[in-house]
């Protein structure tokens, strides 16, 4: 029966979502880019190129046949370091997600839930984290480590959790006190299955929406804490490293820019379409 | 009366929320980075040169303890020294502040005059080129990274059709006006230098604008979204009704409520402006607050760092509360529900 239901609604939003080409074309993209990364080694013309594979016979090659988004200052392929760059960037946005929500949604049900001194202790740590700009407190606590993709990672779980505890809290608060949340605790139903049976699936559908949204965000911050010399470390592909150490060359060595950059947009902008075409099918279901 | 109480109240929240602040970084930078002094003196310093400066800097004492001496010199004006400049960080930051705040404070100034009017246009035009355009417009503005804006606009402004300048807040040949406010804008006018004006002006184009163009597009969809809200609405119906010509209705009736959500989310993109301040401001070499946290995080300065994080946790603090009191006044229910809870 419950089966038939989810199934049903599955199908409803799947319909709603098909109909939008923009999602399509979004879902496209992202299905490429998720390929490219899964089967980057397979893919990449010059997987050597994804590490330290100096070859400076080659170097500063403009885009051939050879070389399509040419070679840098070693005689690295471009083409092969950006496809390398996709799979650093997925996953630096798959581990933060993986970090941050469920720790996230765990503080927000609870804060919500069970209301009083554990509500105050973790909201206003929340409203802590959220009065300065994410990307600000981000480096702040890169401060404290060496730069590594890892310490990049670290940092932006430690400030992205707080976007999905004000979520959840807001929805445990509105939900808690509907009839069939008190219809379950008449039947005697203990506080951890409320919680879990009742108050955590209305959470769900807004979790996955905004974390749909959020997957390009979080790849940008990264590109962003790179850019900057804080993440991904130079013989690592990272997107945001590539360009910041093309730009030294601009604007004859344009190539070593202009490709990672325009990567780093198709990147981006696929996930936010998808995130977009989901959030207008799963939002008012 | 009300209004005052209600803004009391928000300020003593602040200040908690401020003091959280201090906390969290004072544990990361206490707790996380091993030993300051051994950071500040370098790989080959003795034992005993650690020691006499550990002792020095407090460092001996218990956390709570340093904490105390931290917060109380944070009230005298006193941050601690930076290991780079062997300055005290409050001077460093009175240096560097201005120009951040000169750079965000004009990109919000370029969001707020062309995100605005285009969002009510698109409104106007639903669905018609512009407003398509606009849709583009934004979703392209989002998924580019704001240094590859900032990389673009310098290329295209001061490479390809070389007018603007590309680096830097003044040009060589321009001496810097008197120090007042250290916002050479408002310095410049104040001492009626019009050439510096105009130079410092010519400066902050390309930056500004790299920074304002990713919110610019959301300003506009969000207003966009608000007018349409407004002009469905029953009273805009009647007014039409009475034949208010539409002008009217806009200016008069719809402008100040669909401004209250796109007020608010100016609030949020203030925040993020701030934080890709740190990637513009790397790409222009604009000498401002966020460069220097970028580089007193790379050198481990710690002292900096926490100083550079609670100042533009202050800023932002202020920005919100500049937002507060617009989106009352543009909201009059706002004012008097904060009222009647004062007096209850």
């Amino acid at each position: 029966m419950k089966r038939d239901v989810l199934r049903e609604r599955f199908g409803r939003n799947w319909y709603r979502f098909r109909r939008n080409p923009i999602s399509l074309i979004g879902t496209g993209m992202v299905m490429l880019v998720l390929l490219l990364a899964l089967f980057a080694p397979f893919v990449a013309p010059h997987p050597e190129s994804a590490g330290r594979g100096v070859d400076l016979s080659s170097s500063f090659l403009p885009p051939s046949s050879a070389h399509w988004f040419g070679t840098d200052e070693v005689g690295r392929d471009v083409l092969s370091r950006v496809i390398f760059g996709y799979r650093i960037s997925l996953y630096l946005a798959v581990v933060v997600l993986v970090i941050s929500v469920p720790l996230g949604v765990f503080l927000g049900l609870l804060a919500g839930y069970l209301g009083g001194w554990v509500e105050t202790l973790i909201m206003r740590i929340t409203d802590v984290f959220l009065s300065i700009p994410a990307l600000a407190m981000a480096l702040a606590i890169c401060a404290a480590f060496t730069p590594s993709i890892d310490k990049a990672m670290l940092a932006v779980s430690c400030v992205w959790w707080t976007w999905y505890c004000r979520l959840v809290y807001g929805i445990a608060l509105s939900v808690k006190n509907e009839e069939f949340v008190q219809a379950s605790y008449l039947l005697g139903a203990s506080r951890l299955r409320i919680l879990v049976r009742d108050i955590l699936p209305n959470c769900i559908s807004p979790v996955i929406v905004k974390m749909s949204l959020d997957m390009g965000i979080v790849m940008l911050f990264g590109a962003g804490l790179s850019f900057l010399g804080l993440g991904v470390q130079p013989p690592k592909p990272g997107l945001g490293t590539m360009i910041s150490y093309g730009s030294q060359y601009l604007p004859e060595k344009w190539w070593l820019t202009v490709f990672p950059s325009f990567a780093l947009f198709f990147l981006i902008l696929g996930f936010n379409l998808f995130g977009d075409g989901l959030r207008d099918a799963l939002e008012d279901s | 009366m009300g209004v005052v109480l209600f803004l009391a109240r928000r300020l003593g929240y602040s200040v908690v929320v401020l003091l959280g602040l201090s906390i969290l970084i004072f544990t990361i930078s206490r707790v996380l980075p091993g030993n300051p002094a051994r950071l500040a003196l370098g790989p080959y310093a003795t034992q005993d040169q650690v020691a006499s400066l550990e002792h020095q800097m407090g460092l001996d004492k218990p956390l709570p303890v340093q904490y105390w001496v931290y917060v109380t010199g944070l009230f005298r004006g006193d941050f601690g020294m930076s290991f780079q400049t062997r300055r005290n960080v409050a001077d460093d930051i009175r240096h560097y502040l201005p120009a951040t705040i000169e750079l965000v404070a004009l990109s919000i100034v370029w969001i707020a005059l062309f995100g605005i009017p285009l969002g009510s246009l698109s409104a106007k035009h639903k669905d018609k080129w512009l407003d398509n355009g606009v849709r583009l417009f934004s979703f392209v503005g989002v998924a580019i990274a704001p240094f590859v804006i900032a990389l673009l606009l310098q290329f295209i402004g001061a490479y390809l059709i070389p007018i603007f300048p590309a680096t830097g807040r003044l040009g060589m040949m321009v001496s810097a006006p008197p120090r007042i406010t250290g916002l050479l804008l408002i310095d410049s006018l104040i001492s009626g230098d019009m050439r510096a004006f105009g130079d410092a002006l010519w400066h902050l184009v390309l930056p500004s604008f790299a920074l304002a163009l990713g919110g610019l597009g959301q300003i506009a969809r969000i207003s966009r979204a608000s007018t349409t809200d407004v002009l469905e609405k029953n009273y805009v119906e009647a007014a039409r009704g009475f034949g208010i010509p539409d002008r009217r209705i806009m200016s008069k009736y719809a402008l100040k409520p669909s401004l209250i959500p796109t007020v608010t989310v100016l609030g949020l993109t203030f925040a993020s402006s701030i934080g890709n301040a740190f990637l513009i401001e790397q790409v222009f070499s604009w000498p401002g607050l966020a460069k220097y946290g970028v580089r007193a995080i790379l050198r481990k300065d710690f002292n900096s760092v926490m100083g550079v994080v609670l100042v533009i946790g202050v800023v932002f603090f202020v920005a919100n509360f500049i937002v507060d009191l617009i989106i009352g006044y543009l909201d009059p229910r706002i004012r008097l529900r904060k009222e009647q809870q004062g007096n209850n």
